[in-house]
């Protein structure tokens, strides 16, 4: 150990980030510094997790490719036969499909912008001693760790029930008439309570981005004297870019795969104007047996969001490591 | 000047002694904070009325006004306690949610160690590879899943849940783990490695230590995600591996609109969760991150 680091000894565990981070490029040895044999000894721990992934989800996206391909009813197993393609023009002029998915983008967006705008304010709100701020934050996460398929009962049944939901005695004393919210404005109706379930993962994410700046050039900018808006505006909100995109890229994983509270609150109606993309592929899979057709809907979702995640992915690769190398 | 300096008695950024800031004063300070109540308190006021609607009788449940005051009565969690099969869901949702927890740790610890101790050329590939599997939607790959267990006749079988939920949560894990390595210093491994210590030694004795509450960390991700899980159970379980969330389900549709005890059934369902959640609030963040935010 009589090499000369410029490391500072005893660094902790909890050293700050951008020491640790550099860590990955010592350690980093370059192309063909060691065998073959060398670095897949290296990869061996590796392996375990990566062929369990593997064959947990690659290849039964194999057998829907294979699915896709072919007419296939569960319901009529001596049917079944190579397509081609057929299932594919199938779905592009199933007018349901061109639904769900145009409702799988509405359902996305609208929760994570929503749910993003008012973590965000949520976040700005918690940034600053008060009383209570711990038991408040914790009020404020319970609604993201209550167990969805509640979550979604909670909203249809207590919240948005036309008769005795909370929500319409609460408009009625304003004196608005009562509104059968699930079945009138079904799209709102979910889109309230994912962005409920949602807004408290944002908060928590911008929250952790609002505490790691560091006091001095906010400091800094006030004594140059910029008002509270034009610090946020010039150095918040650059500061929490990374947050941002993590907080919608990361939502957005989870948002578009939405299940729960449509099958629970509007079973995709009335008729299929509520259903996304996953409920509507269900649908097909599981009440209609149609395996064809829904192996085909299930590719052609997977290919639209590997094309905007690729997209996203690069976006947040490029943050991720140009703060670690900060 | 004494009064000034006492009035921010912190010297955080917040309450930093600027002028700009303390001319918008104590009454912004505290408009602010009523703010912050009223925002917590709406959020929090459905599983408030949750929890208060459990305690009713199903009469007080479902009037119009809405009851706020009645005699509070465990009734309902009695029922749900007391009825016949809560305690195989409850079972069942253990046995998914602890197995493939210890399953997810077992596979990703080395997994992360290869990533980010030891990195060898495409580590970034790897990592990428985990990642993307999260945006494949699960109901791309769920009939293959379902005409495959009912060949190996593993339908309505506890152990299709565990594996399922290892390669769901795995990729999150190995993540998370790896934020976690990436924080033990340089000199701690090569001060090991000088001293002889095999890998297994050096992986048991100087870095598991280390990286404990990461392990602790990334277990309490898994939980919340595989005790939550409603999808899979739904299509893959019937009668025998049906979980905790299946259960909640067939207390709306096959009894109706009895809301006092729907409500009882959801705040224990909730609970593990919420608890858990509560306590580790500091490591939800970065395990929600996948280790990218502390």
């Amino acid at each position: 150990m009589s090499t000369a680091t410029d490391t500072p000894v005893g660094r902790g565990p909890d050293a700050p980030r951008t020491s640790s981070a550099q860590k990955p490029r010592d350690r980093a040895p370059h192309d063909g510094e060691y065998s073959k044999a060398e670095a897949w000894r290296r990869r061996l721990p590796l392996m375990p997790a990566f062929l369990f992934v593997v064959i947990c989800t690659q290849i039964p996206f194999l057998l829907t490719i294979w699915y896709s391909l072919r007419s296939r009813n569960l319901l009529r197993p001596e049917g079944e036969k190579f397509v081609g393609l057929r299932n594919y023009l199938d779905i592009f002029v199933d007018s349901t499909f061109r639904t769900a998915a145009l409702n799988s983008i509405l359902f996305t967006l609208g929760c994570v912008v929503v749910s993003l705008l008012l973590g965000l304010g949520l976040a700005l709100l918690l940034d600053r001693k008060f009383f209570g701020r711990g038991f408040i934050r914790t009020l404020l996460i319970t609604p993201f760790l209550i167990m969805p398929v509640a979550g979604a009962m909670l909203w249809s049944i207590s919240m948005f029930d036309p008769t005795y939901g909370l929500v319409n005695w609460l408009i009625g004393t304003v004196g608005i008439s009562p509104v059968d919210w699930t079945s009138q404005f079904p799209m709102v109706s979910i889109i309230i309570a994912l962005v409920w379930q949602w807004t408290p993962f944002m908060m928590l994410l911008l929250l952790a981005g609002l505490q790691s700046q560091t006091g001095d050039v906010l400091e800094a900018a006030s004594m140059d004297g910029a008002g509270p808006g034009k610090t946020f505006v010039h150095i918040t909100l650059p500061h929490l870019r990374f947050y941002l995109e993590l907080s919608v890229l990361l939502g957005a994983i989870y948002v578009v795969n939405t299940f729960d509270q449509i099958y629970l609150m509007t079973a995709g109606g009335p008729g299929t104007a509520s259903a996304n993309l996953p409920f509507y592929i269900y649908q097909r899979a599981f009440l209609g047996f149609d395996i064809g057709q829904s192996a085909a809907m299930g590719v052609v979702t997977v290919i639209a969001t590997i094309v905007i995640a690729t997209f996203a992915l690069r976006l947040i690769f490029t943050s991720i490591n140009s703060k670690e190398q900060s | 000047m004494s009064t000034a300096t006492a009035d921010a008695p912190h010297r955080t950024r917040s309450a930093a002694p600027i002028r700009p800031r303390r001319a918008q004063g104590r009454t912004g300070g505290i408009l602010l904070t009523i703010l912050a109540w009223a925002a917590g308190l709406i959020f929090f006021a459905p599983v408030a009325w949750m929890v208060l609607t459990s305690f009713k009788q199903e009469s007080q449940a479902a009037s119009n006004p809405p009851t706020f005051f009645f005699t509070p009565t465990l009734d309902q969690y009695a029922s749900i306690i007391g009825s016949s099969g809560a305690g195989s869901y409850l079972l069942n949702s253990m046995i998914a949610t602890v197995g493939s927890t210890l399953l997810v740790l077992v596979l990703a610890v080395p997994a992360a160690y290869a990533v980010s101790i030891r990195p060898v050329k495409r580590t970034q590939d790897f990592l990428f590879f985990f990642i993307s599997t999260k945006m494949l939607p699960v109901v791309a790959v769920i009939m293959p899943i379902y005409v495959i267990a009912g060949q190996i006749r593993m339908l309505d079988n506890i152990l299709t849940l565990i594996v399922l939920y290892t390669a769901m949560n795995l990729p999150i894990a190995v993540w998370m783990m790896r934020s976690f390595f990436l924080e033990v210093p340089g000199e701690v491994l090569e001060a090991a490695s000088i001293d002889g210590a095999s890998l297994l030694r050096t992986m048991r004795t100087v870095l598991l230590p280390m990286v404990a509450p990461g392990v602790a960390a990334t277990a309490l991700i898994c939980v919340i995600f595989a005790w939550n899980e409603f999808f899979f159970a739904l299509n893959l379980t019937a009668a025998n591996a049906a979980t905790v969330p299946i259960f909640l389900m067939s207390t709306m549709t096959s009894e109706g609109q009895f809301l006092a005890r729907l409500s009882a059934a959801s705040v224990l369902a909730s609970l593990p969760v919420v608890l858990a959640g509560w306590i580790a609030q500091k490591q939800l963040v970065r395990g929600l991150s996948m280790g990218a935010v502390k």
